[in-house]
This record gives structure tokens, sequence and C-alpha cells, in this order.
């Protein structure tokens, strides 16, 4: 390297280098590298272990660089408090997609939460399931078309149910320390959603922390990642407002 | 060594931590609550750690968590509870996670009932999805409940595999002495646990293999623990075998009544003996096949419609007829239906 060569763009040592198998534009991969940049700026890699779900991020074990658990769909707060419990010097994150925490998962993200488990979870909701080609989530708006709601959701005469906005359901609990939705669509949301990860991480051994990130899935909702950025600032973030539910430090 | 007297599912509990269980994870179903509750109160004095759990799903998966970090750690439930449990204990199988469960078995099916049964040897010894086994030792008074928890927990780790106790009610309600022994201290290698990657390369606790050649490897590779299980660890308890004509097949609580009923049948000159499975995985084949040619029918008895049946059936390939006697939903089979059994067979065979 010559003295004027300068790197300013490298790998957080919390990521593997492994490709990943992620599609053009899905914003998983955004949402990794946030992690992974939290890990490296606390300096806590080596007393890190995350918990991969069942859905497109089942491989998170093989990107994220620190210690990783794969978790049954749902689970995953579930394998987290056992992690936890047994070892309560460790930093335990759990990485989840919507169906895996707001569907299957339901119960034991609202127990964790409720026990206070000195975890912290982040939740992409990207109103879909994602690895299985596109079926309705519990988080799929109204009206969207999902390979399971050919006609768009319809919570009157099909009975498809409303979006589930998890960081409120879980601010009705009294013991989480901390709750927020941010989103992952512009380099200012990034900018923000990286200081919330950051703080969850920080806050982690005061209880329970919650992050959810309003992403995207191109390939399932079949537009592309401009597209879908744009539309997920559009219809989702109305339903899924960004903002702090719940910051007990701050008295929020 | 202190003899103490104790219910079963307290002492089962006690045992546990005793083999340095420090984590148990548990829901609520009758009749084994006395063991998380005993464990609420005892495992803190041990700078352990409980979790009333929001259910056997939840509590199944936490128990896969812990044991991923290398802790010993157990969780315990009754049959329809075990059901929940089926999804961890195969990604336990899966990962190669050192675990032990309880399984203080009702009856069923469905909600069934609260009292004592065999309903769940299927279950037990046939689990999951996936291929797979547990390891199962099936105790049948409290002391060997409390030696077969003090094992399962080594046993776990030798061979990074569940291990389920199966108890029927009566062993978890029963009042008995016991004696507790020391631990064995084996030091097992745990070094593939998500301690933290302080000086080495991330470690991944995984039943995933997307590759179907790595899946099949992987398979073999559980394939030859569980035949080095039926090689090394198969347990039985042979009673009275020597000369007998009539064989008695059972495990746990039954086989303690048969027992009974084999004594008494002696006293009346009828040569019948006992054959009791104490691992029902790996299954005592050999010691059922031994007795092809001395043994002329084989009396299975269960609290249940027939399960292990299957088993003996197998291990003696057709060479000895094997009959079968159960009682299910809760009723017990007392020495007295057994030993009317064991005569009229006698009667049988002498014809
Ligand atoms: C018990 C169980 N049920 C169903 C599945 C199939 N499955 C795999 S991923 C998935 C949905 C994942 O969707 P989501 O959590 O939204 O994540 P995404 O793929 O969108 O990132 C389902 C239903 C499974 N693996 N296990
Ligand atoms: S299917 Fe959707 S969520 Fe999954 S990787 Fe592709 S874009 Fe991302």
């Amino acid at each position: 390297m010559s003295a004027e060569e300068k790197i300013v763009f490298s790998y957080p040592t919390g990521l593997t280098t492994k490709n990943t198998h992620y599609c053009p534009g899905c914003l998983h991969g955004v949402a990794h590298r946030l992690v992974a940049e939290t890990i490296d700026e606390l300096g806590i890699r080596e007393k890190t272990v995350g918990m991969a779900p069942v859905g497109c991020s089942v491989l998170a074990y093989e990107y994220f660089g620190c210690d990783m658990v794969q978790a049954s769909h749902g689970r995953a707060p579930a394998v987290a408090t056992g992690v936890k419990r047994a070892r309560p010097d460790l930093y335990v994150f759990s990485y989840q997609g919507d169906g895996d925490l707001a569907s299957i998962g339901l119960a034991e993200i609202i127990h964790a939460a409720n026990r206070g488990e000195k975890i912290t979870v982040i939740f992409y909701n990207n109103a879909i399931y994602g690895m299985t080609g596109g079926q309705m989530a519990p988080t799929t708006l109204v009206g969207m078309k999902t390979t399971t709601t050919p006609t768009g959701r319809d919570p009157g005469e099909r009975g498809a149910g409303n979006p589930i906005r998890m960081a409120e359901l879980l601010a009705t609990l009294f013991t989480p320390v901390y709750i927020t939705r941010q989103s992952l669509l512009t380099p200012q949301d990034i900018l923000k959603a990286k200081r919330a990860i950051k703080r969850a991480f920080q806050l982690q051994n005061t209880g329970f922390t919650f992050v959810e990130l309003v992403g995207t899935c191109p390939t399932g909702w079949g537009m592309t990642p401009s597209e879908s950025n744009d539309w997920a600032g559009e219809k989702m973030v109305p339903v899924f407002p960004i903002g702090v539910f719940r910051d007990t430090e701050k008295g929020i | 060594m202190e003899k103490l007297l104790m219910k079963g599912s307290e002492a089962i509990a006690e045992a546990a931590v005793r083999a340095g269980c420090k984590l148990f994870f548990g829901y609520p179903i009758t009749p084994q609550n006395e063991i998380p509750e005993y464990m609420s109160k005892r495992l803190f004095q041990v700078g352990g750690a409980f979790v009333q759990a929001e259910s056997e799903v939840a509590a199944s998966n936490m128990i896969y968590g812990s044991a991923a970090v290398g802790e010993r750690v157990m969780t315990s439930s009754s049959s329809p509870g075990m059901a929940l449990k089926q999804e961890a204990i195969s990604y336990c199988a899966g990962a190669e996670l050192p675990v032990v469960i309880v399984n203080i078995m009702r009856g069923g099916p469905g909600l069934g009932g609260i009292q004592p049964s065999q309903s769940d040897y299927w279950q037990a010894t046939k689990p999951g999805h996936g291929d797979f086994h547990s390891l199962v030792l099936a105790p049948a008074s409290i002391q060997e409940a409390v030696d077969l928890v003090m094992d399962a927990f080594d046993l776990a780790d030798q061979y990074r595999n569940p291990v389920l106790i199966l108890a029927d009610g009566l062993i978890g309600q029963m009042m008995e002495p016991v004696t507790f022994r020391q631990p064995t201290e084996r030091v097992f290698d745990k070094s593939w646990a998500v301690t933290g990657c302080v000086d080495r390369k991330p470690n991944i606790v995984n039943s995933l293999f997307l590759q179907p050649q790595d899946l099949e490897d992987h398979n073999h590779k559980l394939f030859r623990k569980y035949a080095q299980m039926e090689r090394e660890e198969v347990r039985v308890e042979e009673y009275l075998m020597d000369d007998a004509e009539l064989a008695i097949a059972a495990y746990g609580t039954t086989a303690r009544i048969a027992r009974t009923a084999v004594d008494a049948a002696r006293t009346e000159g009828i040569k019948v003996g006992l054959i009791r499975p104490i691992t029902l995985f790996p299954f005592p084949k050999a010691a059922f096949e031994r007795y092809v040619g001395q043994v002329k029918v084989l009396l299975d008895v269960e609290m249940s419609m027939g399960q292990m049946i299957e088993d003996v059936r197998l291990a003696v390939h057709d060479r000895i007829p094997v009959r079968f006697y159960g009682r299910v939903g809760g009723m017990v089979p007392s020495p007295g239906e057994i030993l009317d059994q064991i005569r009229t067979l006698a009667q049988e065979v002498s014809q």
C-alpha cells in the first residue's frame, strides 16, 4: 500500500467475508451490516452470541463473525433466553423476520420481552414470507397481494386479519427497556437505524431491547429494488410508523 | 451414605442438581409439577437459573440454548407436553446438543387423563421428525430414577445427544428412600459450545445442511453414535431367567408389579422369569434373542395398548410367540391380574 492509499471502507469483523445469498436490493444485508458495525464499535465480537432464525436470514450464522446458534422457526427468543440465562456475561441477540417473530414465534417474543430477558432482538419486517415464496405474513398490508392472498389481504370477508404492529404491541408490556421501529430505506434512515441498534446493544444488560426495521423484499413483492424502497416508504411506513416506543432511561 | 425419603419427582430434580444441572426450563403439567417447583427453589441455591416458560415449545427451545453454551440443563413434562417438545428434541439431536428430558407419562391420546400410563413408548423411542434417536432410560424405582438421571447427564455429554428419562406417574408421585451417589466428575470436551469466540474461530450450533450430500453424511454420523449406543449402552435386568419357560417383558413400574407376580407364580412351581429393559433405546434385543429355544412364550405387559411389544417381537423375530396384557387410561395392572395371565400361559405351554 502506497502512502497515499487509504482504506475508506471494509468489512466489519462482525461480518464474515462470505458472499450472502440475499437477492439484489434486499435490505437483509444492510441490517446485518449495521449489527456487525455495532458489534465492532462496542468491541464485543468475542462476547457475543447471535441467534439465526428460520426465514431468508437462516444463514445469518454464516454471515455474522461471532458465535452463532441456529434456532427453530420463531423460537429464537426462547433459545436466546437459554443462552443468556446460562451465560449472563455474554451479549445475546436474535435476528428474525416477520413470519418468524410475529406469527409462529409470537408467544416466544412476547414472553421473552415480558420476562425482561437481557437480549437484543433485531426484527426485519418486510411484510411477507420471503423464504417460502412470498406468502402472507402477519405484517402484510391490507390489500397487498401475496401468493396466499392472490386478491389482496382482506381482513373482511376472507378473514385474513390486519397487519400486526409488533413494536406497539410489545410497548404495552411493562418490562422492556427499549423498543423502537426504524427503517432502512434511505441513507439517513440507515444511519438512524444504526444508532438505534447501537443503543439497543448498549442497553442490553439493563433489560429487553427491540429494534424493528422496516425492510423490503423485492423478489416477493415483484418490484425492482428502488421501487421496493419507494413502495415501503409510501405504503409500509404509514402503517408501521418510525419512532421510539420505549426508552425507560429517557423516560419514554 | 445418607438415606432420604423422597417423592419421585423431587428425587429426580435433586439428582439432576447433584449431577451438575444448572438450568431448568419447564411448563406446569400434572403429574410432574413437583419437578419445576423443586427446581424453582433449588437451582438458585447452586448459582443456576430457573424459568417457568410460556409453553413446552419454549421450554424445550430454552434448553437448546443453554446446552449450546455447554451448560448442563434439563426440562420435564408429561405426555401432552412432550408432544410440544418434539420439535426442539429433534433440533437438539440434529445440532448434537446434550440435553436431559424427563417425561412422567400419563394416559392419552389427546388430553387423556392424569393417572399413570406408559402410552408414550412410541413417542420416546421413535421420536420427532427426521432420522434420530434419543437415548431412553426407564426407571422402575425412585432409587433407579435417581441413578439414571445422574447417568443421563454423562450420557448426554458423551454422545452429545438428547437423553430421555421415561417414567410413569407412579414413579413421579410415589415416595421411597433414596441415596445420592457422588457425581462421576467426568470431563467432556465442550470446545464446540458458543461461549464467545475468544482466541478461536466462531462456533456455530446448527442442524441445517442444505447440500444433500452433507446432510446424508451428517445422518450417517449420527447413526454411528446410535450404533455405538447399541454396542455399549444397553441396560437390562433379567430376573429368574435361568430356567424360565415363560418370560414377562415389562419396563418401569409395570415390571415391578410383574416381578411380584413372577415370585407368586414361582411358589406355584411355574418356571417364569422377567426381562426388564432399562434402556428402551438402545433396546436390549440380545437379552430376548438369547432365550429363543428356551422360553416357550413371552408375555409383554404394559400400561398401554401394546407399544414396546413391537420391539420385543422384532427382537425374537417370531421365534418365540409374544402375547400381550395391558391396562390403559390410568388403570394399573395388579400382581393378581398378571399372575392369572401367567397361569393361563403355563397351562397352555404344558399341554
Ligand atoms: C415449523 C416450521 N414451519 C414452517 C417452516 C417454513 N418456513 C421457512 S421460512 C418461513 C417464513 C419466513 O418468513 P419471515 O420470517 O417473514 O422471513 P423472510 O424469509 O421474509 O426474511 C416459513 C413459513 C419451517 N421451516 N418450520
Ligand atoms: S426473497 Fe425477499 S427477503 Fe428473501 S432474500 Fe430475496 S428479497 Fe430478501
